[in-house]
């Protein structure tokens, strides 16, 4: 099809949920209620660090108005020397996350949880759960959890073989690391840091949950999978996959927060021992204390060039937060960090650190922006001594098509290239600075998911379309697919309805992350509709009594072809759907797969900020984001995706940090000191839209979600330098921290 | 305790309710009237998701207390859209892509309305304070600034 004639693909339609969002219908987690409902809550440690000797819940079983108690023996045991691995999640820590169990890990770790009549009764009679602690000491900080005598949170879990708080490592190599060094004419090495962030989206999590006396179960919750919700809650309560329907909300922000459970087992639990439909929702405090951050983190990069430019060696050592059960990011940042260059040799190496915080969750590019942000700034400073503009020096090392990548693959077509291109031709890139103002510089990349989905195409009656996929729409996944189905069967995009569907009603599809969504959807959304489209010509050929194969679709028509031609006239959607009885019954078809064939995605971001050195507020002034895209389907929504990412690394890099007090307690569980940025904060985000197509995709498409939050940390930090001429190696760059630099 | 009973109205349906003296009005419209278009995002007055008008002055609604609107005037999300159709700010965000996950939608758009309410041609940076208290995390404020802006124009134009 050439791209110029697409009526949809590439236009900016209004997305099949925005009446039902701009008018306060649409159903978020918290917004169902069902007959019966009574209300869960939570009760949560108020110590980083305890074993659990006793809990009694006698006192809080009695209250009135008390109907159910749930703690970890009412769940599944998981042993702990037993992996039970689900996706990137391993169940045993997934079930001691839901509900301590032998210890709690952190404050705010759920112990117990309580059903009542009322939110109000249920938070009391939590009080009354009587819990016997044995108090430890605690490590919340990297360098505590890994010194030799640091508290250990886990007995087994060994390091050279002693019990440690460092819970596993990854490395990836190429070349000779030392061979690379001796041949550079330049080595720069430094050591930064970065605090724990929170996705920060605003829809708290909550779900509504009723179990029925023979165990079959309805989940209404807001999640990035209900698939994923339905297999997790599955594993933990024991009740078989094929007994829940889980149901998804819609959802009010996740960015990787969502793609695990916090609340869904324990109101089962709770419903099923009720016998009452019981909801929960957590307070923002809730949701600050006990869900997951991303790492905090520190590193040391080297990196080592020819006076020529061309980089020789590069190294990365990443210590990342995993919170209080193994799982940091570490792949994102040891994987991600040197994926733009062609680098001849080079090592990175990083390390999942246990301590007592809450469980790191997926954020957006998961470790990706923590390993770019070392990486990102040590360019610069190698840049700048050797005297070259840091998009040059980029260009002059960047990975094209057939770059063996440090993580291991070797590149199919890609635009990194082109986004350098496109910044240096932008008029941002040459647009003059005041006194205070400097431009930053940085690339980035994430790896991109395919993986299962499933969708189903139906032809309603009418001639109309509804199309069902199996994964939340976060970002306006929606839109884009009913731009795709409308395009193929060349019929009006408000003639096709696209709907999310449950566990019940659609085929597996695995969660909504990893940039995967339109990837995947599009793809068994395009096998669907081209059956479709068969099926709708094998119905022409029955009316017309002609070959199936002497008939083309076209313009949301079947026409008779080749010596057919203008024989007979043609048979629209409607026409023969409204036939669809007496030619072979109800017209629809569906698709599942696991989809192959996802590429990565690449930035270059450039920033200009000016500082305030009174204040030390370093205020972001103008922003360009360019990122291959492979294909735009819906441009808007690209281009929001591309903004909303450069703006959490915006409030990664200049405000946002998970603040402990000496209690090992997070002091700024909320929105007023966890810092999110402002409307009043910013510039607008222009960008840049790349479009290098997928050629493993039927559209051209890439994951664009993820990519955009790696880059900004270390613009951000290679702009103040520009600008104030101090380098920051340690996040958030925030006005406390920029005032002692600058007065330093 | 014994619940207090209060008459008020709420966009422009005389409606009464019963409600403990620390319900907040959020609490009363979600739990009580069933209006979960007014979103509860923080329940600190940080967020502005719970944005409603209160005889035309823009308010959380999670910082009022349900008692204190006993005859008052109560706009929420839901009385936006009039007789079937769009508020020209619903349409502009449509238009401009204004929203992701939407979560934050009913606020911004009561908000501003409300800015609109007062001055039919803000300045860009007029509109990033006057939203300055309704968080979004999803789409870096860019389109919803924009909406904002569309809007103004459509409402000057049809002046």
């Amino acid at each position: 099809m050439n791209e110029m004639d697409n009526k949809w693909i590439g236009k900016n339609t209004i997305r099949p949920d925005g009446a039902d969002k701009v008018t306060g219908r649409a159903e978020y987690g918290a917004d169902t209620i069902m007959p019966g409902m009574i209300w869960g809550k939570v009760l949560r440690s108020p110590y980083p660090h305890a074993t659990i000797k006793s809990i009694n819940t006698k006192k809080a079983e009695e209250l009135d108005g008390v109907f159910s108690v749930a703690t970890s023996s009412d769940c599944v045991d998981f042993p702990v020397d037993t992996p039970v691995i689900l996706g990137i999640q391993d169940i045993r820590w997934m079930a001691r996350n839901v509900l301590a169990k032998e210890k709690v890990l952190f404050h705010g770790h759920p112990i117990a949880a309580v059903a009542a009549m009322t939110e109000e009764i249920a938070e009391k009679a939590c009080e009354l759960i009587e819990v016997d602690y044995d108090v430890h000491p605690w490590a919340i900080e990297i360098d505590d959890a890994i010194k030799p005598d640091a508290p250990i949170l886990h007995d087994f879990i060994k390091f050279d073989g002693k019990p440690s708080n460092i819970a596993g490592t990854l490395e990836h190599k190429k070349g000779n690391i030392e061979e690379g060094f001796k041949d550079a004419d330049i080595i720069i090495e430094k050591e930064f840091e970065t605090a724990a962030v929170h996705q920060g989206y605003l829809e708290t999590h909550a779900c509504l949950v009723s179990v029925s006396p023979d165990d079959r179960t309805t989940i209404w919750s807001s999640s990035q999978g209900q698939f994923m919700v339905r297999a997790m809650t599955s594993f933990i309560t024991g009740i078989p996959q094929s007994s829940i329907r889980a149901i998804p909300a819609e959802i009010g922000g996740g960015f990787g927060g969502k793609t695990i459970v916090y609340l869904e087992p324990v109101a089962t639990i709770l419903s099923k021992k009720s016998g009452r439909p019981v909801k929960m929702v957590m307070t923002r405090e809730e949701v600050m204390r006990a869900s997951g951050p991303t790492s905090g983190s520190k590193s040391k990069v080297k990196i080592g060039a020819k006076n020529n430019g061309k980089i020789t060696a590069a190294q990365g050592t990443f210590y990342l937060q995993a919170g209080a059960f193994p799982g940091a990011p570490i792949r994102g940042a040891a994987g991600c960090c040197l994926a733009p260059y062609d680098i001849p040799n080079a090592h990175t190496f990083g390390y999942d650190v246990v301590s007592n915080r809450s469980k790191v969750a997926a954020y957006r590019a998961p470790g990706a922006p923590i390993g770019a942000y070392a990486v990102e700034c040590v360019l610069d400073e190698v840049a700048e001594a050797l005297n070259m503009c840091p998009l040059e020096f980029r260009l002059k090392n960047a990975a094209k098509e057939g770059t063996k990548a440090v993580h291991g693959p070797t590149y199919p077509v890609m635009g990194y290239v082109e986004t350098l291109e496109a910044c240096l031709s932008h008029p941002h890139y040459k647009a003059p600075l005041k006194k205070l103002q400097g431009r930053g510089y940085a690339s980035g990349f994430w790896f991109n998911a395919g993986g299962e989905s499933s969708a189903q195409v139906n032809i309603t009656e009418d001639g109309n379309v509804v199309v069902t996929t199996g994964h939340p729409d976060i970002g306006g996944s929606r839109a884009s697919i009913a731009n795709i189905t409308a395009e193929l069967l060349g019929i009006d995009v408000n003639r096709v309805s696209v709907l999310i569907g449950d566990t019940a009603t659609i085929g597996f599809s695995n969660l909504t992350g990893g940039s995967r969504v339109l990837f995947a959807s599009a793809l068994v959304v395009t096998e669907s509709t081209n059956q479709v489209i068969d099926i709708l010509k094998d119905r022409a050929s029955k009316i017309w009594n002609i070959d199936k194969e002497a008939i083309e679709w076209e313009n949301g028509e079947a026409r008779p072809a080749g010596d057919n031609a203008g024989k007979f006239k043609p048979l629209t959607l409607v026409e023969l759907a409204e036939q669809a009885t007496p030619t072979g019954g109800p017209i629809g078809a569906g698709h599942q797969v696991n989809t192959v064939g996802a590429e990565g995605g690449f930035a270059t971001h450039i920033c200009d900020v000016e500082v305030d050195i009174e204040l030390g507020i370093a205020r972001v002034i103008r922003y360009t984001a360019a990122q291959d895209v492979g294909k735009a389907i819906h441009p808007a929504y690209v281009e929001g995706q591309l903004q909303g990412g450069v703006v959490q690394g915006i409030g990664w890099a200049l405000n946002e940090e998970y603040i402990y007090n000496k209690d090992g307690k997070l002091d700024n569980p909320g929105f007023l000191d966890y810092r999110i940025p402002v409307c009043s904060d910013l510039p607008m985000i222009d960008t840049i839209l790349v479009e290098v197509p997928n050629p493993q995709h039927p559209q051209g498409v890439r994951g664009v979600g993820e990519v955009p939050i790696v880059p900004p940390l270390s613009a951000i930090a290679n702009a103040i330098y520009d600008a104030i001429g101090t380098r920051f190696y340690s996040l958030p760059m925030s006005p406390p921290k920029v005032l002692e630099k600058i007065s330093d | 305790m014994a619940k207090i009973q209060v008459k008020t109205k709420i966009n422009g349906e005389k409606t009464e309710f019963l409600c403990q003296a620390y319900d907040t009005v959020l609490d009363v419209l979600r739990r009580d009237l069933n209006m979960t278009g007014t979103k509860e995002v923080c329940s600190t007055g940080d967020c502005g998701a719970c944005s409603i008008t209160m005889d035309g002055r823009l308010v959380c609604s999670c910082l009022v207390l349900a008692a204190e609107t006993e005859d008052k005037n109560i706009e929420t999300i839901e009385g936006m859209a009039k007789n079937g159709k769009f508020n020209v700010l619903q349409k502009t965000f449509l238009e401009h892509a204004a929203l992701q996950c939407g979560i934050c939608t009913p606020g911004m758009l009561v908000a501003a309305k409300s800015l609109l309410e007062k001055n039919i041609n803000p300045t860009e940076t007029e509109i990033r304070y006057w939203l300055a208290g309704n968080l979004c995390r999803c789409t870096g404020y860019d389109k919803i600034v924009k909406a904002v802006q569309a809007a103004a124009e459509e409402i000057r134009e049809n002046a």
